[in-house]
């Protein structure tokens, strides 16, 4: 198979944040069609595209959900040419100061996130972390080019280049969720060269970071017989080391959870076992946090599974994550797919 | 011998493509204090064709000498650091995971999440957070502070890194509008403007160029390469803070801004180091008024140069600073004025040409 870090890495340097999917949506677009028999853009933005079965009609239907949507920030006032901002997706201001950052003006402009001094703010309030109502964003202009430039609802975007690390391993901003895309993207073009039964719908879902409006509104046009949502987990890193977190690099996540069908969560672990993918299982005791919450309720309800990508440093720019496992989930979605018999759905149902 | 053996060459220094790729050259180089290796390559390779004199001391200091012609030439020393602030690693946790400490005055709440190069072969690493969805509320009121954080270099990094191995911010210099955006500006531009004055050297002086080492960490090679340029007088060149941004909710001026972007360089007055000497200050800015270059007064508050180690020297040297202004300096990312830059330069040469003699009479 070829190289997919390109890809992966254009995904990266493309800006498209929550509600604001267009120019990431047109970079998965072009690598989708050549992939896929149809292609369409749902109302509120999500990237349908269909690869067809090859049993006869009517043929069921699997949903492969993963969001394209990025966390990042909103310029929510102009004062002394530097951005009042605030948040979009959920961000620890902690790691906000000096953070190099887009601000998508008139044109992109380069900026930094800037932490003022204690002297500049209300008692108290520059000795800890600082607010994120205090921050600024600087984008090196001067006041009046600044007016002129940039407005109040202009976003702002990570600009942390993407780092090849050690060990196959990549780390940079929007990884969440541009890996599960990649995931997806694998799968698809496995499939170029499979004779499978069941229609594929692959769906670049937007606004998961926000209002999950992707995931419920696409599975409602679409009407799939089952789903599998692919977004990152918790891998363990700096911090954060409790039954939550999976090892980088070491298999994928398997979600467990009220989310997730246990018939279809049975089918995946057992093909993970068949292809010797190691995987563990990503506990999910309420909702998931992932499309799996919204697409499982849509409609008279689908039988959902989901599958994760272990990733350091979530919601920060430097997530990290092992170029292994995205193959990995790209893999087993591809062989669970190619072995769907027909009427596999039979199968989905509760034990009792 | 005192004598002269390079031509001269244009009289007064300009910043262009040249100058500006030097300068992104030096900026994106590592050389954290104590490791200045890799400024002092680039250093020696600029001077070697226009110096009469070249010279590593025992700390690494570059010390250079460019006479001029004529009788009576002042001794006048000019003293740019070239290490910057950075990281050194200290414990391998396993698992590419690197305990770590900073080199030299480090805000904490800069360090998370920000990406960095370690080492000679620049080996990119970050410094990861805990996700805020495994965080409390409560958690998030604290301040992170560096022992919980690591230097993450990826998997089955074996021996390519270890401890004792240096790292700086990985942030790449970039032009934006009248702007530079850039890791280690302080002090990569008193470097740059450095060597621009070495290749521009008025003939009235010698010159006595000092690019100097451990800066950051007690102003150390300045003190060695004061004592030996046993100089008449010094400039420290540097960037200092330019605070010059909103107070929170309030009509009220920003007071304490330090310095100012877009308003020249900076002359000082005093900082926590050093008392300028007076007839230096009257010389910077009798020359900015000459020539119609803006300057501004650093507010007299704390911090210090090089001239806090070079005016105590031996007997006594008068000595002055003449910084740019620099918002957002010892982060991952300084923001200057290139026109700031720019009138730095010019007003040294300025200042220089009209040394003489009489300039320390009393």
């Amino acid at each position: 198979m070829r190289d997919i870090l390109p890809f992966l890495k254009s995904m990266l340097s493309a800006p498209g944040l929550s509600g604001f999917e267009g120019p990431i949506r047109e970079i998965i677009q072009k690598e989708w069609e050549p992939l896929a028999d149809e292609i369409s853009v749902s109302r509120l933005g999500s990237l349908h595209a269909l690869k067809r079965g090859y049993a006869p009609e009517p043929r069921s239907k699997l949903l492969l959900s993963a969001h394209m949507d990025a966390i990042g920030l909103m310029v929510t006032g102009v004062q002394d040419g530097l951005l009042r901002i605030t948040e979009i997706g959920g961000i620890d201001d902690r790691i906000l100061p000096g953070q190099l950052v887009t601000v998508h003006g008139r044109t992109d402009l380069p900026g930094i996130v800037v932490q003022p001094p204690a002297f500049l703010l209300p008692p108290d309030a520059g000795d800890g972390p600082v607010a994120r109502q205090y921050l600024l964003v600087d984008v090196g202009l001067r006041p009046k080019d600044v007016a002129e430039n940039v407005r109040i609802g202009d976003l702002v975007s990570f600009a942390q280049v993407p780092l090849e690390l050690s060990g196959d391993t990549l780390a940079g901003h929007s990884l969440d969720n541009r890996v599960s895309v990649t995931a997806v993207t694998i799968c698809l073009e496995i499939l170029q060269r499979r004779l499978h039964d069941w229609d594929v719908w692959a769906v670049a879902s937007t606004q998961e970071e926000e209002t999950l409006g992707g995931a419920l509104t696409s599975p409602f046009e679409i009407q799939p017989d089952l789903a599998i949502v692919i977004d990152v987990c918790f891998a363990k890193g700096t911090g954060g080391s409790d039954w939550r977190v999976l090892t980088l690099g070491e298999g994928i996540g398997l979600g467990w959870g009220p989310n997730i069908h246990p018939a279809l969560y049975k089918a995946m672990e057992e093909k993970a076992i068949d292809l010797e993918i190691p995987y563990s299982r990503d506990l999910m005791p309420r909702m998931s946090g992932t499309d799996a919450t919204a697409v499982q309720i849509v409609r008279e309800g689908i039988p959902t599974a989901v599958l994760g990508i272990p990733l350091r440093y979530m919601h920060t720019p430097v997530e990290m994550v092992s170029i292994k496992d995205i193959k990995r989930v790209g893999r087993l979605m591809a062989e669970f797919i190619s072995d769907l018999k027909p009427d596999f759905i039979e199968s989905i149902k509760w034990e009792d | 011998m005192t004598k002269n053996t390079k031509t001269s060459t244009s009289k007064v220094p300009q910043i262009g493509k040249i100058q500006i790729e030097l300068l992104e050259k030096l900026c994106n180089a590592v050389a954290v204090s104590g490791d200045e290796q890799e400024v002092r390559q680039i250093v020696l390779e600029e001077v070697k064709s226009v110096a009469d004199e070249v010279k590593v001391d025992a700390l690494g200091n570059v010390l250079v000498t460019r006479f001029g012609r004529g009788e009576k030439r002042p001794r006048v020393m000019l003293a740019a650091h070239m290490d910057e602030i950075g990281f050194m690693l200290v414990k391998d946790d396993g698992g590419g995971l690197f305990e770590f400490v900073t080199i030299g005055g480090i805000d904490e709440r800069q360090l998370v999440a920000k990406s960095v190069l370690v080492g000679q072969e620049h080996l990119p690493g970050v410094i990861g957070a805990k996700p805020i969805h495994l965080t409390k509320k409560e958690e998030r009121k604290n301040t992170l502070k560096i022992d919980q954080m690591r230097i993450d270099m990826g998997l089955d990094i074996g021996s390519q890194v270890k401890i004792g191995d240096r790292a700086s911010f990985a942030t790449r210099f970039e032009l934006i509008g009248p702007s530079i955006r850039a890791k280690a500006l302080d002090d990569r531009l008193g470097v740059v403007n450095l060597i621009e004055l070495i290749k521009h050297s008025p003939d009235n002086i010698d010159l006595l160029a000092a690019f100097t080492v451990q800066e950051e960490v007690g102003l150390r090679g300045a003190r060695v390469a004061a004592y030996a340029f046993d100089p008449d007088m010094a400039f420290a060149l540097d960037s200092t803070p330019a605070m010059d941004l909103p107070v929170w909710e309030s009509d009220d001026n920003n007071v304490n801004y330090n310095t100012r972007l877009d308003q020249g360089p900076a002359i000082y007055l005093m900082d926590a180091a050093t008392i300028a000497d007076r007839r230096l200050v009257d010389l910077l800015v009798k020359a900015a008024e000459a020539e119609g270059i803006p300057y501004q007064f650093r507010q007299p508050n704390r911090g210090g140069t090089d001239a806090g180690a070079i005016h105590k020297s031996r007997a006594g040297i008068p000595s002055i600073s003449v910084s740019v202004p620099q918002r957002y300096i010892h982060t991952a990312a300084g923001l200057v004025r290139q026109d700031d830059w720019v009138h730095t330069l010019q007003l040294m040469h300025a200042a220089l040409s009209r040394i003489t003699s009489d300039t320390l009479k009393r």
